[in-house]
């Protein structure tokens, strides 16, 4: 029979429209308007999963998104598959998949379960104490049975094919939740129609409490036709927006706040393309948070079994989704709210008893009504132990004296218990805000106590449970929000409520084998919690991590007033006194699709690439990332690796001229009156003398003393400088200038403008660069006598108008051509053609690295780390030595800086010529040492040259200048490698190739 | 994210700017005169409050200009955003 827990009248759910769904190997009918747990309770299905570690069957415990239990995996089909889902939170739709998780070979029987019997050995902590020995198991038995064992779930495998948005919002006044308290909140403040209202709900339908209220009256109405006028109302609104199925789930700084909506997981056939969330960032003028309560579960042996439930989850079950959770229901309660269930309960036919904590004189009206309507109360009796394992079959109870202690015990049966130890606040929120929480003990629960931000809670969230204060509560705050101090009052029936705290139910010495659970989805007992006070853990934050209490992703909200109570209990210290962990977002899980949104694949980062780089592509070029950029590595003829290509391009740029993509090199024009002066402030030489036409190579410091970046200045009049960066430095270089400019020498006039978009750079280099060139060039004389090494000068290349540097990073004459950026292909391919006769060859970075790393030239941030002097690098010489300040020009005095011992650049040959040695290699002076063996240095650049048919490297190393001629040792894969230090110019080190 | 208000630009998200640590630290002018030590505090040693703390900051991908602002760094309240090169604001000292 389909549905036989389906109650024949009531709920919200569409019995118009039935659907059909699957859980493992069943097939289950249910209707629209169902979530997966009230589809399979309404089949009569409790046992839906295995526990975290001790692998226990398990049942679903609540009804919303705090369900600890109830984790399955859901197939949406069409390659969606996603583990962790909350049974209760899932929306059920026809074709819906859903697979127990946790066990093998079956949910009935899984192996898993020999956990539980061998639970003494795994309680909490167990790790820090096991695995340990013998070392050599770790990487073969250990880890991998762990990995195995471990975690919960399984990982999708494909890419997640749906889409995800992104949204940023601002409005007046942010609403979250939309339970009584959150709607008269979000009707007070949008009742100004200039004031804008974005009220939000986790759930697929707003009205939280009420939507499962069948006999309360508000304001003369029943709950429900409240609720739809209430809704009405805000639709009516244009001022307010109204997002169901979207979580708040992080309280950012000044009012910004995270939410997550949910848009077609619920839908069986979603447009194809249509987003499957959105993510809100809203900046909100003032919030209202009317985020609820949870229900806390009671503490007693074997409390998980299946059917054991939360007292209100079965009102909600009953009343909104017409679902019977059983056929003989057992109430075990402290407090009033069971009661109003156990009501409902009754009344809709189903056989309910309840058993209290309380004796009679702690009860309120709760007590009268209740028998009243012929409900069994059996008043002062505690729960010694749940009885059944696959589903519950029954509780043993017990009186409880005036002592305290339980007297003989007794069976009762049923088949579906329900809890109630009281309501926690949903202070998630409240706590992200850095709001301060203080412990009322009334409640016996932490509340908002002190905002930082402009917020104010709302309702059960601040421990406010009764219906009509709600409303009031609710209505105060959104008219406060929107800056009013008047609001309307409402009448409702008079809500039960009132609770005795408990931290475990009273049991006798012989239940203390059995385990009472705390936190359902980690595992953890009371019994853990004791064991970690016992250890010596005496803060909350201690306890949590050791036993992982409230670290699941349900982040405790059924757990962590119990943990904290019975820890605050085991210390015999008060509950402020033991305080409360920090609650982090998110507050419910949210997926990772949804923090990406558009930004993944081609997306993720922005591509960079210069004019000639479509240019490269087809001639076959292999590109690099260079932080955004692309840059051609080398071009590969038919039938070349890597090694192949760049030795060739090596030989050609040194034989006859090659032609190099420079673009993205950092470029900045510095002008004004006070232009050299200021550079003469940021570089460590001077620029004053630098004549109109040349360039000189600066090296610019922090005011630490250690190099920050290289460039070449150029000098174009007496007021205006273009110089040059690295590339990955160009921003890095223009914010020190600026923050220089701005503020501490604003007296200086001086522009600094970023132009290294604004031009094209192309590199020719090589004997036959000048020959190349010179049948495009108009208005320069090329002689080497009015343009020679390190000049520039203005005029125009194949018609267009450029900056001809003479400028080599390669040792060999040539030049950079500036082009304005749009030019920049046009210009290349003009050069190509006009070097056809001398076969001018194209190369990439590699080449470029291994040309000046053979001329011994640095590049800032592969030689230096942040931590080199200019000395370090063989360039003292740069450093001006008069009484001109610089920037970091008196650190270079500090007693570190000029200390022996510091690593120096040197270059390294190694013994045997065809070695190639890896950058970063440790290099020492002695192989047969002990380790730790004393590094003095390391590699920092390693090639093999072409030129030389030889292996090269630079590597700073401790007084590496003095150790020229000695043999030291280089750390390689398999071993040490043997390498001479040398001078770090390999070849022509007088420079006579520059002047060809 | 924080809201930063801009003297030139106004409230801004925090992603437009960039934060330059403690502010009202003067580089010294005549750098030679001063020890070892006191170089180094110059360079490496900062406040470090609990509470307000005056900074600097660049609305790099706005106005790119610096300004400076005194924050509480327990809870991220900006108290005052002022010129580069302004004093800090009378009552922005010390506790809250």
């Amino acid at each position: 029979m389909s549905q036989p827990f389906r109650l024949a009248k009531g709920g919200r759910i569409d019995r118009s429209r039935p659907i059909l769904m699957r859980f493992d190997d069943s097939e289950i009918t249910a209707f629209a308007g169902d979530t997966a747990a009230s589809a399979l309770l309404a089949n009569g299905i409790h046992l839906v999963g295995r526990s975290f570690k001790y692998h226990r069957p398990r049942g679903i415990l609540a009804h919303g998104s705090e369900e600890p239990n109830a984790l399955l995996d859901v197939d949406r089909g069409r390659g969606r598959r996603e583990p962790n889902n909350r049974a209760t939170v899932v929306e059920a739709f026809d074709g819906l998949v859903l697979h127990s998780q946790n066990r093998w070979p079956s949910l009935q029987r899984d192996i898993g379960a020999i956990n539980d019997r061998v639970g003494s050995l795994v309680s909490a902590g167990f790790y820090y104490k096991t695995f340990m020995w013998p070392q050599m198991a770790w990487k073969h038995v250990y880890e991998p049975l762990i990995r195995r064992a471990a975690g919960l779930g399984a990982a999708p495998a494909v890419p997640d094919p749906d889409t995800y948005q992104h949204r940023h919002a601002h409005c007046d006044v942010l609403v979250v939740g939309a339970g009584p308290a959150g709607l008269a909140a979000a009707i007070a403040a949008s009742e100004d129609a200039r004031a804008r209202v974005i009220l939000c709900d986790e759930q697929a339908e707003p009205g939280g409490a009420l939507l499962h209220d069948v006999t309360s009256e508000i304001d003369g109405v029943p709950a429900a036709v409240w609720l739809e006028r209430a809704l009405a109302t805000l639709a009516d609104r244009d001022n307010v927006t109204v997002l169901g199925r979207t979580t708040a789930f992080g309280y950012f700084n000044h009012n910004h706040i995270a939410l997550a909506e949910r848009l077609t997981d619920h839908l069986p056939s979603p447009t194809p393309g249509a987003p499957r969330e959105r993510l809100w960032q809203v900046r909100a003028h003032r919030v209202v948070l009317a985020s609820g309560a949870h229900e806390r579960p009671l503490v007693f042996a074997d409390n998980d079994r299946p059917g054991v439930m939360l007292a209100e989850s079965l009102r909600v079950y009953v009343n909104r989704y017409a679902v019977a959770p059983g056929r003989r229901i057992v109430m075990v309660t402290t407090g009033a709210s069971a009661y109003s269930a156990a009501l409902d309960i009754a009344a809709a036919g189903l056989d309910v008893s309840i058993v209290d904590l309380r004796s009679d004189a702690r009860c309120g009206p709760e007590l009268a009504a209740s028998r009243a309507r012929g409900i069994p109360v059996e008043t002062g009796h505690t729960v010694l132990a749940a009885m059944g394992r696959m589903r519950v079959t029954g509780l043993t109870i017990a009186p409880v004296g005036a002592s305290g202690l339980p007297g003989p015990g007794r069976e009762i049966a049923c088949d579906c218990v329900g809890m109630s130890g009281g309501w926690t606040p949903s202070v998630h929120l409240f706590s992200q805000s850095r709001g301060a929480l203080g412990y009322d003990p009334d409640a016996d629960a932490f509340l908002p106590d002190r905002s930082r931000q402009p917020e104010r809670s709302a309702g059960a969230c601040r421990g406010t449970y009764d219906l009509s204060a709600c409303l009031d509560d609710g209505a105060e705050a959104g008219a406060a929000a929107a800056g009013r101090t008047t609001s309307r009052r409402h009448t409702a029936s008079a809500t039960l409520v009132g609770f005795q705290p408990v931290r475990a139910m009273p049991r006798s010495g012989g239940v203390e084998r059995a385990k009472a659970f705390v936190d359902f989805q980690n595992d953890v007992t009371a019994k853990d919690l004791k064991l970690a006070v016992r250890e010596g853990f005496e803060s909350i934050e201690h306890v949590k991590r050791y036993t992982t209490t409230g670290m699941a992703t349900d982040q405790g909200k059924t757990s962590n007033m119990v943990a904290l109570g019975l820890v605050a209990e085991t210390l015999g210290r008060a509950v402020p006194a033991v305080g409360t962990t920090t609650f982090r977002l998110p507050y419910t899980p949210v997926t990772f699709g949804a923090f990406a949104g558009q930004n993944r694949g081609r997306l993720f980062d922005p591509e960079r690439t210069t004019p000639v780089h479509d240019w490269a592509a087809s001639a076959g070029a292999a590109f690099e990332d260079v932080g955004l950029w692309k840059r051609a590595w080398y071009f590969p003829r038919a039938g070349e690796d890597m090694h192949a290509a760049v030795a060739r391009e090596c030989r050609a740029v040194r034989s006859g001229v090659g032609i190099f993509d420079a673009s993205t090199l950092g470029k900045i024009e510095v002008a004004g009156p006070d232009a050299a002066e200021f550079l003469n402030r940021i570089y460590t030489n001077s620029f004053s003398k630098l004549q109109h036409g040349r360039c000189r190579y600066g090296l610019m410091l922090k005011e630490d003393g250690y190099i920050f970046d290289d460039g070449v200045v150029a000098r174009l009049a007496p007021d205006r400088f273009h110089l040059t960066t690295t590339t990955g430095g160009a921003p890095r270089v223009l914010a020190h200038m600026e923050d220089y400019l701005q503020t501490v020498w604003p007296d200086l006039q001086v522009f600094a403008t970023s132009i290294t978009e604004q031009w094209a750079v192309i590199a020719v280099q090589g004997p036959k660069a000048r020959q190349s060139i010179a049948p495009l060039i108009e208005g320069i004389d090329l002689a080497e006598e009015t343009l020679p090494h390190m000049a520039l000068a203005e005029g125009r290349i194949a018609g267009i108008p450029c900056r001809l540097f003479r400028v080599s990073f390669t040792g060999e004459a040539g030049y950079e051509v500036n082009v304005p950026a749009d030019y920049g292909r046009g210009v290349w391919e003009a050069i190509h053609a006009s070097g056809k006769p001398f076969d001018i060859t194209s190369y990439g970075t590699e080449t470029m690295h291994v040309l000046r790393a053979e001329k011994g030239f640095i590049i800032v941030g592969q030689e230096t780390d942040g931590t080199m002097t200019p000395d370090d690098m063989g360039l003292g010489g740069l450093v001006g030595r008069g009484k001109r300040d610089f920037v970091g020009k008196r650190s270079l005095a500090r007693p570190d800086l000029i200390a022996a011992g510091r690593k120096q650049l040197v270059g390294l040959l190694t013994e045997k010529p065809r070695e190639v040695l890896d950058e970063g290699a440790q290099i020492v002076t002695d192989t047969s040492l002990p380790v730790p063996m004393r590094m003095l240095g390391h590699v920092t650049s390693s090639y093999w040259s072409e030129c030389l048919g030889r292996s090269i490297a630079l590597a700073v190393v401790a007084d590496g200048r003095q150790r020229r001629g000695q043999t030291l040792f280089v750390t390689t894969a398999s071993g040490f490698a043997a390498a001479k230090v040398v001078d770090p110019v390999f070849i022509d080190p007088s420079g006579v190739r520059l002047h060809a | 994210m924080l809201l930063i208000t801009c003297p030139y630009c106004g409230p801004r998200p925090e992603i437009e700017f960039r934060c330059g640590g403690e502010a009202h630290i003067a580089r010294p002018a005549d750098a030679e005169a001063l020890s070892d030590a006191a170089w180094a505090d110059y360079l490496f040693y900062r406040t470090n409050p609990k509470g307000r703390h005056a900074e600097r900051w660049i609305h790099q991908h706005g106005c790119q200009r610096w300004f400076n602002a005194v924050r509480d760094t327990a809870s991220d309240a900006f108290v005052a955003t002022y010129r580069m090169g302004e004093k800090r604001p009378p009552g922005t000292e010390g506790e809250p």
